[in-house]
């Protein structure tokens, strides 16, 4: 809200300023309408390929959604756009009502509730595992909170139990290099939930995982949503069906079908790109 | 929230007990050891200082100072100055500024001045008559070219080798501007011929002892204040901008401030090195912005072990020994030693003199 509407609103006497009435936990970001990420007409080309095509997409606040599609639909290429590291040529994409991310860059973005895992994992690997997660702790970004910085108990608590979850309770005072893969992508999960996020955009998050790992991994990323929102891109489709309620299949950069993991199968036209091969 | 915690409580985990009787014995020996055995010890003992080695140390000193504030910005944040000659240089004509106008006498000014046609000082040579402005643009002057210079470099993400490139091309252009005649700083001579800094003469023995000591305090505060940097969280950011911009900004943070920062810090303590450095050595003129010197400073960091700190300082101290010795004995070698030390050092030593130890560790276990 721009000064002058705040000092117009102050000259209304018989209603409650709105801007007294908004209680959403992440003081900027507005979800009263429901959806969380509004991504409309989104295309972006690189030279002459078409990795977005007129894409439009709506994730609904607490929702958990899987994102499937070959290689090249553009599923990648979205995130980046949702998180400030690619700008597409024309489209729109808002988070809440409010927050245009075509426009913010991507340390505001992050700041402002979108947590990102890539598809290969990127921890600090000079850093231990516990200042990984120290460093990803929600908290101001400043320089100068960082230079004084100091772990509280609270604090302390909240990074033994994501170490706890992730179960590298043991691991928390070796340097992050030394993880296997799979413990990278679980370290990297467990930055995420430092951070936390509203909406959690999860490249890939099994790759290179035992089935057992895999399994713990959609239990938790299933017990996050709700609280959060959750966006999945998977290649895997038995994780896709252990956790999906929603799926959405690209293909040449746009939407081909939405919907339950049952509808999408049965889908001709999902057969016939996809699930069909 | 953060913490309330004493500031003396953080100071003190900045080492182990270990490193902390190291820093103290070091300390002391400059400002108590060295003073009484140039002071005190007939010349002819064989525990006598002379006041060349006083003088040379207090140099070294200063350059080790310069060592460390590169360590900052290359070992923890990954960013390859090889421009910091510049901001050395800078610091040092601020302190040769107010050092030509002490000995000038009042209403005289200097010939390289009357050479351009004026009889007054120019505008930008007034305020360093004052010691106290002086001691002020020590630090504001590298920093603020480190500033700018820094923002738009960071901001257009210019990194790695390009980065160095360019922080090559900035300290070659503040050369050429310093060898100009015209801009007023002395041209190719520089300022020289110093005589006194607060009304101690600067050629007496008792004045460069005491600028030794200077030196040393300077160099254990900045090291003091590196450390307080590289073991804080701040300092981690900088580990991780170092190893993974991207996951950073991911993360939230903005690697620009960050960045800028540190850039700007280090530009500030080469700044005070070179402060220190003119009136002990005499002079300050534009070939201390040379490429190659500022190269030289990075094998000093290189070969001590970078993103230690301590190394840095045993990297100068080490690289410059040698280089005063063997352009003493045979002046012709001496590019020949620095390149081969390059050489090995990148060949064999890669994590440097302090990462000497761990590789030996590491082979004996093999």
């Amino acid at each position: 809200m721009s000064m002058m509407d705040t000092l117009r609103e102050l000259g209304k006497r018989e209603e409650v300023f709105s801007f007294l009435q908004h209680a959403a936990p992440s003081p900027a970001l507005d979800t009263r309408h429901g959806p969380i990420l509004y991504v409309e007409g989104v295309t972006k080309s690189f030279d002459g390929f078409r990795a977005l095509d007129d894409l439009t997409l709506y994730i609904d606040d607490g929702e958990l959604r899987c994102l499937i599609g070959p290689n090249g639909a553009g599923k990648t290429t979205l995130m980046d756009v949702l998180t400030g590291k690619t700008r597409p040529d024309t489209g729109q994409a808002w988070f809440g009502q409010r927050l245009n991310l075509l426009e913010l860059p991507e340390h505001v973005i992050a700041q402002s509730g979108i947590g990102r895992k890539f598809q290969k994992p990127t921890v600090f690997e000079q850093l231990t595992v516990f200042e990984n997660l120290e460093l990803a702790m929600h908290a101001s970004r400043g320089l100068w909170t960082s230079l004084r910085w100091r772990l509280d108990g609270e604090q302390q608590d909240r990074i033994d139990e994501v170490l706890a979850l992730i179960s590298l309770t043991e691991q928390a005072h070796a340097p992050a290099g030394v993880l296997s893969h799979g413990q990278k992508q679980w370290l990297e999960i467990g930055s995420l939930l430092m951070q936390n996020p509203r909406l959690l955009l999860v490249d890939e998050p099994v790759a290179g995982m035992t089935g057992q790992e895999s399994e713990k991994t959609a239990e938790l990323l299933t017990s996050l949503a709700g609280k959060h929102s959750v966006v999945v891109v998977e290649h895997d489709m038995d994780f896709v069906r252990s956790i999906a309620r929603t799926v959405s299949v690209l293909h040449q950069g746009s939407v081909l079908a939405e919907g339950s993991m049952d509808e999408i199968q049965s889908d001709a036209r999902v057969r016939e790109v996809y699930l069909g091969e | 929230m953060l913490m309330r915690q004493p500031f003396v409580m953080r100071l003190a985990r900045l080492h182990s007990g270990f490193g902390w009787a190291v820093l103290l014995l070091l300390t002391a020996l400059a400002l108590v050891v060295v003073p009484l055995l140039n002071q005190f010890v007939t010349p002819d003992s064989a525990l006598y200082i002379p006041d060349w080695l006083v003088t040379l140390t207090g140099r070294f000193l200063c350059l080790a100072l310069v060592a460390l504030a590169l360590d900052l910005i290359w070992g923890y944040t990954g960013i390859l100055s090889l421009g910091h000659g510049a901001f050395f240089a800078l610091g040092g004509y601020v302190m040769g500024m107010h050092l030509t106008h002490n000995r000038m006498e009042t209403g005289t000014i200097p010939n390289f001045i009357q050479f351009l046609g004026r009889d007054d000082w120019p505008w930008f040579w007034v305020p360093f008559q004052s010691f106290w402005f002086t001691a002020v643009m020590v630090f504001l002057v590298p920093g603020a070219l480190a500033l700018v210079f820094g923002f738009f470099a960071f901001r257009s993400r210019v990194r790695g080798v390009y980065f160095a490139i360019i922080t090559q091309a900035l300290t070659f252009a503040s050369m050429l501007f310093f060898y100009r005649t015209e801009t007023g700083f002395g041209g190719n001579t520089g300022l020289t011929d110093f005589r006194e800094l607060l009304g101690f003469s600067v050629r007496e023995a008792d004045t460069r002892l005491v600028l030794f000591m200077l030196s040393a305090v300077a160099v254990m505060l900045s090291y003091l204040l590196c450390r307080y940097i590289v073991t804080s969280k701040l300092g981690r950011v900088l580990v991780a901008i170092r190893d993974a911009e991207s996951r950073v900004r991911f993360t939230g943070y903005n690697p620009l401030r960050y960045k800028l920062f540190v850039w700007t810090v280090s530009a500030m303590l080469c700044g005070l090195a070179g402060a220190l450095y003119v009136p002990q050595t005499g002079v300050i003129n534009p070939g201390e912005m040379a490429p190659a010197n500022s190269i030289e400073m990075a094998v000093w960091v290189a070969l001590g072990g970078r993103g230690t700190l301590v190394g840095a300082l045993v990297g100068a101290g080490t690289v410059n020994g040698l280089k005063t010795w063997i352009t003493a004995a045979y002046p012709d070698l001496w590019l020949f030693v620095l390149g081969g030390l390059f050489i090995a050092v990148t060949l064999f030593l890669p994590k440097g003199l302090m990462g000497l130890r761990q590789q030996m560790a590491g082979r004996s276990k093999q």
